[in-house]
């Protein structure tokens, strides 16, 4: 399996260890037993001799495991130390979970749908949840951390990484969120420094869809389908029917259907889609560029 | 430890499914507080609960087979391994061995009449089904099935729609019957053994029965607790889990950790009481370390408690508490080593029959060993980062709960059956279930494991195209597995009725509770047996009496 971070080989050297050790018991454990049940059959010892125990063999067998299971212990903390301890001038990224998509925010304050980092930098992930428990999880870097909502800001979780292969790698959401959870992908994709910096300058510039970058597309298509809401496609303008704390009745998709959906996505469900939506906090430009968006998808 | 008359010097009396104790109909079992037939009871339901719950996890695999949606949506296997999770955790693994096997056999192997408290036992089962019932009435309401996953994690479970606050209801209502059924056990335990049956020289299936009701009366308040707080944000908004409030998510997961995990020896102590029998009766010979087998039981009780926190490691516990947690994870794995080696050395210079029973108990160690030493990934704290929450984590716990507990379970329903009902069951047809069930299960298992180190999530209702390969194999191992078992469950049942008569002790083995009739009579035993040695005695092995070597 790839090793695409600077802590990956740590990381697998403790699997390895662990792993190898504990296929060397199985089999030990294994053989013993049917070697016991073939050499020890009612055919070839048909009187059993009755052993009531051995404290030799009980210390034997209680100290050399502890020494293994201290040892295994030993070598996941040490792994765990250097994925704790940041280095020391990490570039820092801000990762956003939400249902059901990931947002990258980065120091110059353009955020993107898939994480970019430059090849040998370090990287600290500040991990902000928008709603619900998410975990930041990228198998190629074997790093995880749970994405938790918190009361204050200081209390986020964070992680770091430093890349040392150019490419995609997959990010996946690893703990539980609901309806889409196995749809929260996105990538990191690592760029030797000066492709980065091409890229950071022309990110900085390139509009990027403000219903992608928000997660909206996560929830509603752009084309007609469905996925868990109504789809923007044609929307905006028709005229839908709509659920009101249990009473129905017709509304215009307009500027004000739309702003008072994002305050408070529950108040007008249209009719036939699960009340999902969590409340968006979106600044009043957003909101004009989402309606802008809509206005264009017609 | 034979020290009764032989049955049968004495006019024998009906047995207990003859003498319902002056009740007639239904009745005679849905207000009998017989421990046997209360036992039976459990089992009915349980396995009834159990066949759903298969087949949940079989609809899961189908479904997985491919990648994409095949035939049912996301919403509906997010709310499918929800169900089976709550049915395998809290309606059969849990309450499982003890309710059942444990309400069957403890009184009788401690030459007791019944537990001290047999219409509190009565009442642990009405309880049972009441929770049972709650359980599945989230299938019809409104709001549906949950869809939070059994461990109901907030906020999540707190804005879901679904029905989370009934199906929490039930778990809470299902505690009070394991907390009641493991009270009733540790006074029966202290208070109605034998005349000379000291504790060391209990059963060893006693033991675990003993230890795990200690977990079942302290750990479940915890999440009874938990699961008020869970109902009361739910209903109330009281912010206990709300960080808009100044709640905290994490706190709930250390609620509910607190007791998860310490319940996980619930299921699996018992079961390895069970394997405890089986290998002395079929080694003919003591078992190997009685004392460090019972206390290990009670040292894992007892650390058992000190470790949830390896649950939360990615979930952003302080660095402090991560390793604190990682390295009593592994000190719990000590005594459980400890017990594997005794078992061996118990088969060492044994006279060993490979019986039905005995060929349960080796799937058993072997299924477990895998279950505990892939555990060691997930105490180990570099490790666990990456497999947390993955499909790895699915198949260490299958290997532990269904390998262990699970296969436990069955090895002692084999074992106690001809006691239960009287006759043996069909033996060709018990061994091509457990071949059935054996080689299924690792296929559906191994393959989960190795995916998930591969970076395989958890709760994916769908999946990157590069697991194909082992959700195809693991499906294909359930296709195995789901036979296997349903042949041993129609084996059991059949041979209940038309199984050859077995007689008081076919295995010739030297416990209590085949020193009386199978199936033994209302009050267990003609004349209250006496004991005068441990329970593995085979100096005056019977069966070298009868075909001297
Ligand atoms: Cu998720
Ligand atoms: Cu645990």
């Amino acid at each position: 399996m790839i090793q695409a971070s600077s802590y990956a080989g740590v990381v697998d050297d403790a699997f390895i260890f662990i792993l190898g050790t504990s296929i060397v018991l199985l089999i030990g454990v294994t053989l013993t037993m049917l070697f016991f049940a073939f050499r020890y059959s009612r055919a070839r010892n048909p009187v059993a001799a009755q052993i009531e125990g051995n404290m030799v063999l009980e210390t034997i067998w209680t100290v050399i495991p502890t020494g293994l299971v201290l040892m295994m212990f030993w070598y996941g903390w040490t792994g765990f130390r250097i994925m704790r301890d940041v280095p020391e001038g990490a570039m820092e990224i801000e990762a956003i979970g939400r249902m059901w998509s990931w947002a990258f925010r980065y120091p110059d304050g353009h955020t993107s749908d898939e994480l970019v980092v430059p090849l040998h930098q370090p990287v600290r992930l500040t991990l902000t949840s928008e709603d619900v428990i998410h975990s930041f999880y990228v198998p190629a870097f074997r790093i995880k951390e749970d994405v938790m909502p918190v009361a204050r800001p200081e209390n986020r979780n964070h992680l770091w990484f430093q890349a040392e292969k150019t490419g995609e790698f997959n990010v996946l959401c690893a703990e539980y969120c609901g309806e889409r959870h196995s749809k929260m992908l996105s990538k990191v994709r690592v760029l030797p420094q000066e492709e980065y910096d091409n890229w950071l300058a022309a990110a900085a510039v390139t509009q990027v869809d403000i219903l992608k970058l928000k997660g909206c597309t996560a929830c509603h298509s752009l084309d007609g389908s469905r996925i868990v809401g109504p789809s923007f496609r044609g929307i905006f303008g028709s005229t839908e029917t709509v659920v009101s704390g249990g009473t129905e009745h017709q509304v215009v998709v307009d500027a004000e259907y739309v702003r008072k959906s994002l305050a408070e996505p529950l108040a007008d469900v249209v009719k036939g889609y699960p009340p999902a939506m969590p409340p968006q906090q979106l600044t009043d430009d957003e909101i004009a560029a989402v309606i802008a968006r809509l206005q264009e998808l017609r | 430890m034979l020290a009764v008359d032989t049955p049968g010097s004495v006019r024998p009396s009906p047995s207990f499914l003859q003498d319902a104790g002056g009740r007639s109909g239904i009745g005679a079992w849905i207000f009998s507080t017989d421990h046997k037939r209360i036992g039976l009871m459990y089992a009915a339901a349980m396995f009834t609960f159990f066949i759903v719950g298969m087949c949940l996890g079989l609809t899961m695999r189908l479904e997985l087979m491919f990648p994409g949606e095949q035939f049912i949506s996301a919403a509906a296997y997010n709310r499918i391994f929800t169900l089976h999770g709550v049915i395998m955790v809290f309606l059969f693994i849990v309450p499982g061995i003890p309710a059942v096997l444990g309400n069957f056999m403890l009184p009788l192997q401690l030459g007791a009449e019944d537990v001290s408290f047999p219409r509190l036992n009565l009442a642990s089962w009405w309880i049972y089904m009441i929770g049972a019932a709650m359980a599945l009435a989230s299938l019809v309401v409104a709001g549906g099935v949950p869809d939070t996953g059994w461990t109901f994690y907030a906020p999540y479970s707190v804005r879901t729609d679904s029905s989370v606050s009934l199906a929490v209801m039930a778990a809470f209502v299902l505690g009070f019957s394991s907390i009641l059924t493991g009270l009733n056990f540790i006074t029966t335990i202290h208070r109605m053994r034998a005349k000379g049956m000291t504790f060391f020289r209990m059963p060893l299936f006693c033991w675990g029965l003993y230890a795990t009701a200690w977990i079942q009366v302290i750990a479940t308040p915890v999440v009874g607790i938990t699961l008020v707080l869970l109902m009361l944000e739910r209903t109330l908004g009281i912010g206990f889990f709300d960080p808009g409030k100044g709640g905290d998510p994490i706190l709930y997961q250390h609620l509910f950790w607190i007791y998860s995990h310490p319940v996980v020896y619930v299921m699996i102590l018992p079961a390895m009481g069970i394997i405890s029998e089986i290998l002395p009766a079929f080694a003919r010979r003591t078992i190997f370390g009685y004392k460090a087998i019972a206390m290990s039981s009670m040292a894992i009780a007892a650390v058992g408690y000190l470790v949830w926190g390896h649950h939360m490691f990615t979930a952003g516990m302080s660095d402090t508490a991560r390793w604190v947690f990682s390295l009593l994870t592994f000190l719990v794995a000590i005594p459980t080593g400890i017990k594997v080696f005794n078992w061996l050395a118990t088969l060492y210079k044994g006279s060993i029959e490979l019986s039905v029973p005995m060929l349960y108990a080796f799937a058993f160690i072997f299924l477990f060993s895998i279950g505990g030493l892939t555990g060691m990934v997930n105490g180990a704290l570099s490790t666990d980062i990456h497999v947390h929450d993955t499909a790895y984590v699915v198949g260490h716990f299958h290997y532990t709960m269904f390998g262990g507990a699970g296969i436990g379970f069955f090895a002692g329903l084999h074992y106690w059956f001809p006691k239960i009902t009287g006759r043996m069951y069909n033996d060709r047809r018990a061994k091509i279930a457990l071949g059935l069930i054996f080689v299924g299960f690792n296929l559906l298992y191994f393959s989960m494991l190795i995916m998930g180190i591969l970076g395989m999530p958890r709760r994916y209702a769908d999946y990157l195209p590069e697991f194909q390969p082992f959700h195809m194999a693991s499906t294909i191992g359930a296709l195995i597995l789901v036979p296997g078992l349903l042949l041993m469950l129609w084996n059991l049942l059949h041979s209940a009725r038309t199984g050859a008569p077995a007689g008081p002790n076919p295995w010739r083995a030297t416990t209590l509770e085949w020193q009386t009739a199978s199936p033994p009579p209302l009050l267990n035993f003609e004349v209250a047996p006496e004991v005068t040695t441990g329970p593995y005695d085979f100096t005056h092995d019977p069966l070298l009496q009868e075909n001297p070597a």
